[in-house]
């Protein structure tokens, strides 16, 4: 639409944009049904069945008398016996220890390895350093199942490289290295990408070496995010299945937490699967906590 | 200042036994064995069902997460509201906990194990041993990629121009299709290339639901597992994790490409 401005009656025939009114009441009717629309979905997906999970987990139960759904039917018992007697099953508690110790051993491993790695990214320079950095995401783009079978070729009873550990904790432990390095990594490299230098080079002029440096100055910069990567690191460790579903072998030894409660389902053990999928919730809640609270406190104490 | 050399022995060392060796011997041994004994366990009957229910799941999934996630990233980004934190946290847990454990939670919430399952049966919804199941699982596994790829360059593009089209009569839609979608479509085909990765891979919440019936509830990851664990064809369950892994290298590829068209479009708009 040309707009001759010299000539006004043009302006007038341009459409009005609708009244400040009818404009508020239309956005709020789309912003209420769009809030209402993705609160059902995420009903639908996520919130319901967790708390479905958590409720079966300890033992809270809903009998429906006849059909429906509808509440006044309802009647409630809790039983937190069922929470007990379920990680009294043989293996129960020794899966949920194997996937804590292992977890956390993971994810400190990484958690230092990954300082390091970020610091080659950012601070060296090599050829190949680009491919390298691309790299870094390939097991987490790699579907879980598939580094399973990788590892169980490569490490396995038939290993190329006569390395068997198939059915050893040392098995796990690989894969759950391989498939949480990228959290680790990425938590900690965009922070020292955006560094001040200012800091470093006045500790060189100070005479501090390379290492003094990095522990005193760099190091407790990096820290809350070292920290909040070894908690995503956690969290992925403790989950994770399908990469270790297969070295694991299945036996009670080398069963960690997710594989016991996948083998649960296998027998339709469906209350002690909800009893122990909650006891790991629990603890992945726990450490999560713990990790961003000591990291936005050591962030403060930086601050201040 | 000096190059610490050593760390980067150690760091590619590392590197090398931990990522590099896997993924190198995944490639060679895919090469190894010639290309007509790939073909002819990839084109197994169960093979291919299982890679069609697959892409038959993401097909539903994948559209269905985008809306949800764009549409959310919209909300957060525009307006404040009550417990719009709640939802956004919501938005994480998925992946923030087992997949196993989302299997299990669906299942108690929705299969006739739960509460109100015997009921959903008799409406012609079945969660256990279904492809309903399967594709509610990998749903829910999948869904925070597009919001969290799309939220920021939002929140970073901010409303001038938004408002401009609107005081310039333009309506919500044609304000969207105009003005917001080309600010965010990389970040929003970023988001949906990591949604299909995620589910073409997922296995975890899957095999939970899906009762693992050969033929029918089987996705190409579960036929994979089982070709190792059930019927000790262990170059079935190779091959066709090859498949997974060729399609997990052109996502990662396409994000590379994705990342830096991002970073230009930042620097067009800077």
């Amino acid at each position: 639409m040309a707009l001759a401005l010299s000539d006004h009656s043009s302006i007038v025939t341009i459409t009005p944009p609708p009244s400040r009114r009818r404009r508020f009441v239309v956005s709020k009717i789309g912003r209420i049904g769009g809030i209402s629309l993705i609160a059902t979905y995420l009903s639908i997906i996520v919130v319901i069945p967790v708390t479905a999970l958590v409720l079966h987990g300890i033992g809270f139960g809903i009998s429906t008398n006849g059909a429906g759904p509808a509440l006044w039917r309802w009647s409630w018992h809790l039983s937190p016996m069922v929470f007990i007697h379920a990680l009294q099953l043989p293996g129960a508690v020794h899966a949920i220890g194997l996937s804590l110790w292992l977890s956390l051993l993971v994810a400190f491993i990484n958690c230092v390895m990954g300082l390091a790695i970020a610091w080659v990214l950012v601070r060296d320079e090599f050829p190949g350093k680009r491919i390298l950095d691309g790299f870094i995401d390939l097991p987490f783009a790699l579907p879980t199942i598939v580094a399973g079978v990788v590892f169980v070729f490569l490490y396995g009873p038939a290993s190329p490289l006569h390395v068997d550990l198939f059915e050893t904790w040392i098995g796990l432990m690989v894969a759950l290295l391989f498939v949480t390095i990228p959290f680790s990594v990425r938590a900690v490299q965009p922070v020292l990408e955006h560094l001040d230098r200012a800091d470093e080079e006045a500790a060189l002029t100070l005479g501090a070496g390379p290492v003094r440096r990095y522990l005193t100055v760099v190091l407790p910069s990096l820290a809350p995010a070292a920290l909040a990567g070894f908690g995503l690191a956690f969290a992925r460790a403790i989950g994770e299945f399908g990469s270790i579903a297969l070295i694991s072998g299945g036996v009670a030894r080398t069963t960690p937490g997710s594989a016991y409660v996948f083998m649960l389902t296998g027998s339709f053990q469906w209350a002690q699967a909800a009893a122990v999928s909650t006891a790991l919730l629990l603890l992945s809640l726990v450490v999560l906590i713990t990790s961003s609270v000591a990291s936005r406190r050591i962030s403060k104490r930086l601050g201040s | 200042m000096k190059r610490p050399t050593g760390l980067r022995v150690v760091v590619l060392a590392y590197l090398g036994v931990i990522v590099a060796l896997p993924v190198g011997y995944l490639i060679y041994r895919a090469f190894s064995k010639g290309f007509s004994s790939f073909m002819s366990q990839v084109t197994q009957p169960g093979a291919v069902h299982a890679l069609v229910l697959s892409l038959e799941v993401a097909a539903i999934a994948v559209p269905l997460n985008t809306i949800v996630g764009v549409g959310a990233a919209l909300l957060f980004a525009r307006h404040r509201f009550w417990g719009h934190r709640v939802l956004d946290l919501c938005f994480d847990i998925p992946v923030a906990v087992s997949p196993v454990i989302i299997g299990v939670a669906l299942v108690l919430a929705y299969s006739k194990i739960g509460w109100w399952g015997s009921w959903l049966a008799t409406q012609g919804i079945s969660v256990l041993f279904s492809v309903t199941g399967i594709v509610l699982a990998t749903t829910a596994v999948s869904l925070p990629y597009v919001l969290r790829s799309t939220l920021p360059v939002l929140l970073e593009s901010g409303t001038d121009q938004e408002e401009a089209a609107r005081t310039l009569g333009s309506g919500p839609l044609r304000t969207f299709w105009y003005i917001t979608l080309p600010v965010i479509r990389w970040g929003v085909l970023y988001g949906v290339v990591l949604t299909l990765a995620r589910t073409l891979g997922e296995f975890g919440a899957v095999v939970v639901v899906s009762g693992n019936i050969s033929g029918l509830t089987q996705t190409l990851p579960i036929y994979i597992y089982d070709s190792w664990d059930q019927n000790y064809n262990a170059q079935a369950s190779f091959d066709n994790a090859l498949i997974l892994a060729a399609i997990a290298v052109v996502a990662l590829v396409v994000l590379g490409i994705l990342r830096s068209k991002e970073r230009n479009h930042r620097g067009d708009l800077a």
